[in-house]
């Protein structure tokens, strides 16, 4: 068994009530922070632990607090991204659910260590219970003096509250996180400036995970060269897995980076092995947005290697044969499934979600689920396959923000490991019916 | 989508002369505009929306979101532009309970399309479509971070996951006969796993 | 002052230039294409990614390249900054892809358009299309929407610049439109059948690229290329109007009234409602002379071989604006 920091209290009764989670050493990171350290210090150990952006990009987490703007007399900004809606992850609201002070405790001493007086946990608008339970949380909190005027009687204030978004993916990328903040459309905006700059209400802002931020507790807790010694190389530390698709036992995980992922899909602490004993055939490693790939890739690396469950070896022999970690939406497909038809689940997705701004995504990821759907319909042809390729090739890298990537991305992995697929739908159209998409509910009249 | 709105969406001034949001509606909308700094109460659009929506059976007229602007001194376009931007606005009516089933990848692998296919029959409606006696509408979204528990729906503030026909039949009766109105605003939600 | 070389030409500018105005002081030769930017308004560009470039080489402190081609109007030069445009083919063939995109969903009706011949999006597929589409699919139609008595907005033509928001954000009294919806349904549109009528919003119709946004007044009226534009200025009561205008004439009419536009296709002065639309008749108006078009303009056909009075200050002003002038005015 890995070590827990985020989870380990998960299944105490009453964890998500303040007197519980105090009981069980909750808030002792804002005693020690506040109380014993300045907050150059807390950054220092967030360095030195080697925490990595949890919500996908993986960027490490003391450098971008190092970036930080601080001009005399200009308010600074933490917004918690807890606008998790990258298909396959639903870790941030598993943790904000169970454990709602493991969040509002990072908030607190993350933003004390940035000089935040006021901080604001972004929630995607689906989440609204989620956010219902933060709030209640938040309000305990202000109860026992743990937010508001001088904190613990120093002279150190917070306030913080939780924004519901209203359904769009694109304000998970920080700057259409911050727009939306600001009540506008969630437009991604053109960088630089950067945030850490000119973010929220043109304030130098840092925008962080959920997850991230929850780490902050256990890093200055323990300091952050204990957590660097946990996990591999330059992936320290545990992370939370969303394991989903057709595994024995879907749910949230948190891990030690490092775990082999043969281990985690097919052993019962984890992912417990494929459902109804059919064999594995592909691994969507990081949420719907990272290159999908075969048995063959996800158990080992080109060269052999076990691939581990860290950011190096996910992503080792780059996207000819490898992945990313991502947020770490692990979606698990059995034999039967259909990546054609998975790819276009993941096509409407980013065509839907597409803001509109910029012309590339705008128009290219439409295109993509047209094209997808009449091969899925045993209209398409060789020529479409090869269409679809270039079309991905020419919105990845031109667009404004990443969500161009994430559209291509899928896209060209799915050709590129599974290209026979694709042809043999088109060659043979009449076959596509047969294909065993997805798993019947039970008790179904007709097919 | 949307484009029909302008044809559809009149501009009733005596509608919006009408328009009279509940106290605790005004009561939550001021502790919400609270949250900001003097100044960037525009920051307060989406949850207000949200308040507005629940208020106005679930949807946002043209009459309500010019009421949101006149509350939070903004103009009118900049409510229609957020509003429109975001999928949990409905910018026409909608039935009682909005029923709404994710579709996405993992979703779908465990079986999204049978419940969308169960919901069409039972109810007689196709997806985007509202039951004749106002109850349901039905509405397939992207991904609403219920993968580990698939197939999914949700309905106002509350999720329903790991979904079977039985599950679907027993939640769709369960809401006919309490009959009343569900919203994301709700505070009573009743998740089901 | 940071020097920056684009397709191997060098150039010294003002600390906080951006790629493409230090490409656009080299020359028309080397300045990226534009859809979205417009140097007279304030955060516009980023959207259209037509003016993508690519960075070789990041700045003499970080000689590093950049990963992704970059948006030429919003990135500024570094010092030892090098750049391609037109030199790099891979970024030719990224633009192609950028035209294509912008192309796939537009009606392509240009017959009945009014803005032909002096549509910049004609210009860029002329430049960058590709002979036919590989587009298949029902193009995007929205439903017609009326935003007034002066403007006429054709939705299926637009490519969603934002620049007419920011003109009436940044130059008229009051923005009643805006971008609703979002992805491929977004839309410009007024608040419900509201009408975009204030002092200055007639400016919209010159900042679109297209003929998303035309002049009612204008309509169907004639193709620009019939119409002769003259430069004008008439002392005009707004004072945030500098009444210096281009007309449009048929014969003797005058069919339209814009502003003046300089090289890069972009006004020199905004002008107010009453000049663009109330002011038709020639008496309104002094005639300061013809209209320096570039003669790779369809404008520029046929309409000047007799005018040899305007003749020399045509000339003057081509060549302060850095046109080249046409072979006929040259020969004196």
């Amino acid at each position: 068994m890995g070590r827990k920091l985020l989870l380990h209290n998960q299944n105490v009764p009453g964890i998500n009530t303040l007197e519980v989670y105090r009981t069980h050493g909750g808030y002792a990171s804002v005693e020690k922070a506040l109380k014993t350290m300045t907050p150059d210090q807390v950054t220092e150990e967030v360095k030195k632990s080697g925490l990595r952006g949890r919500g996908g990009a993986g960027f490490p987490t003391g450098m971008k607090w190092s970036f930080l703007a601080k001009p005399e007399g200009v308010p600074r900004y933490l917004v918690c991204n807890a606008d998790e809606s990258e298909p396959g992850t639903f870790k941030d609201r598993w943790l904000m659910e169970k454990i709602p002070h493991a969040l509002i405790e990072g908030m607190i001493t993350s933003s004390y260590a940035l000089g935040a007086r006021l901080s604001y946990i972004y929630i995607r608008g689906e989440y609204f219970y989620v956010a219902r339970i933060l709030e209640n949380a938040i309000k305990e909190a202000y109860a026992a003096g743990w937010l508001g005027k001088n904190i613990l009687g120093t002279d150190y204030s917070l306030d913080l509250s939780v924004q519901v978004g209203a359904g769009a993916y694109i304000c998970g990328e920080e700057t259409a996180l911050l727009e939306s903040l600001e009540g506008k459309r969630g437009n991604p905006r053109i960088k630089p400036p950067f945030p850490a700059v000119a973010g929220l209400w043109g304030c130098p802002t840092v925008v962080n995970n959920v997850e991230t931020i929850a780490a902050v507790v256990p890093i200055v807790n323990e300091g952050g060269e204990a957590y660097a010694k946990i996990g591999v190389g330059k992936s320290t530390g545990t992370k939370l897995i969303s394991a989903s698709g057709h595994i024995n036992n879907p749910g949230v995980y948190e891990i030690e980076l490092g775990v082999p992922v043969e281990e985690f899909i097919f052993s019962n602490e984890y992912c417990g092995g494929i459902r109804n004993g059919k064999k594995l055939k592909a691994v969507v490693a990081g949420g719907s947005s990272v290159p999908i790939l075969p048995t063959d890739l996800i158990l080992k690396t080109a060269k052999g290697e076990p691939r581990l469950m860290t950011y190096e070896s996910l992503s080792d022999g780059g996207f000819q044969t490898g992945t990313m970690l991502g947020s770490g939406g692990f979606i698990v497909m059995d034999e039967d499934t259909s990546i054609v038809k998975n790819l276009y689940t993941f096509a409407r997705f980013y065509h839907h979600e597409s803001c509109g701004q910029c012309s590339p995504c705008r128009e290219g990821t439409g295109w993509m689920e047209k094209i997808l759907h009449k091969i899925l319909s045993g209209k398409g042809t060789l020529q479409d396959v090869d269409l679809l390729w270039d079309i991905q090739s020419k919105i990845e890298g031109k667009t404004i923000c990443p969500l161009g990537e994430a559209a291509a991305w899928p896209v060209a992995a799915a050709i590129r490991h599974f290209r026979s697929e694709f042809e043999a739908y088109v060659k043979n159209p009449a076959s596509i019916k047969d294909v065993h998409h997805y798993y019947r509910l039970h008790n179904l009249a007709e097919a | 989508m949307g484009a029909q709105v302008h044809g559809v969406q009149k501009f009733d001034k005596e509608k919006r002369q009408a328009i009279q949001f509940s106290e605790k509606a005004m009561e939550e909308i001021k502790e919400i505009i609270s949250h900001y700094p003097d100044g960037k109460q525009k920051s307060a659009v989406i949850p207000v929306l949200h308040i507005a929506q629940a208020e106005n059976n679930g949807w946002l007229s043209a009459e309500v979101m010019d009421k949101v602007a006149e509350l939070l001194k903004i103009k009118s376009i900049e409510v229609f532009e957020v509003a429109s931007f975001y999928s949990m606005f409905n910018l026409k009516p909608v039935g009682k309970c909005v029923l709404e089933v994710c579709r996405t990848s993992s979703c779908w692998l465990c079986g999204a399309e049978d419940v969308v296919r169960h919901i069409e029959k039972k109810l007689g409606i196709k997806d985007g479509e509202t039951t004749k006696d106002g109850m349901f509408t039905l509405k397939t979204v992207e991904c609403l971070g219920s993968c580990g528990t698939a197939p999914m729906l949700q309905c106002g503030a509350s999720y329903h996951e790991n979904l079977t026909i039985e599950k679907v039949d027993a939640l769709i009766d369960k809401y006919r006969s309490e009959g009343r109105s569900r919203f994301y605003t709700d505070k009573d939600y009743q998740n089901t796993l | 002052m940071p020097k920056v070389t684009i397709d191997g030409h060098e150039i010294e500018v003002p600390k906080g230039t951006t790629i493409l105005q230090a490409a656009r002081m080299i020359g028309p030769h080397v300045a990226p294409p534009t859809m979205c930017y417009y140097s007279k308004l304030k955060t516009s560009g980023g959207y259209c990614r037509t003016c993508l470039v690519k960075v070789t080489k990041g700045s003499a402190q970080n000689p590093n390249p950049m990963p992704k081609p970059v948006a030429s109007c919003r990135t500024e030069v570094m010092d030892g900054m090098e750049v391609q445009n037109n030199t790099s083919p891979d970024l030719l063939e990224a633009r192609r892809g950028v035209v294509e995109f912008l192309l796939i969903n537009h009606p392509l009706d240009c017959p009945v358009c009014d803005q032909a011949g002096e549509c910049h999006l004609q210009d860029l597929g002329y430049q960058n299309g590709a002979q036919k589409t590989r587009y298949e699919f029902k193009r995007r139609e929205f439903e017609k929407i009326d935003i007034g008595k002066y403007v006429q907005l054709h939705m299926t033509r637009c490519i969603l610049c934002y620049r007419c928001v920011k003109t009436c954000e940044q130059i008229t009294d009051n923005r009643v439109h805006g971008v609703v919806h979002r992805g491929d349904a977004a839309e410009i549109s007024t608040y419900i059948q509201n009408a975009i009528e204030n002092d200055f919003s007639g400016n919209v119709i010159d900042v679109c690229p297209v003929g998303a946004l035309t002049d009612k007044t204008f309509r169907f009226k004639s193709r620009v290329w019939y119409t002769k534009p003259m430069d004008a200025h008439r002392k005009c009561e707004n004072s945030k109007c500098s009444g210096k205008v281009r007309l449009w004439f048929k014969g003797e009419q005058v069919l339209r009234v814009t502003a003046r536009k300089d090289q890069w296709g972009e006004v020199e002065d905004f002008i107010c409602n009453t000049c663009r639309f109330d002011k038709k008749k020639k008496s309104d108006w002094e005639i300061e002379g013809p209209s320096p078009i570039s003669h790779h303009s369809v404008i520029s056909a046929n309409h000047y071989t007799s005018l040899n009075q305007a003749k020399i200050d045509t000339l003057k002003h081509q060549r302060a604006l850095g046109f080249i002038p046409m072979k006929k005015l040259d020969d004196k």
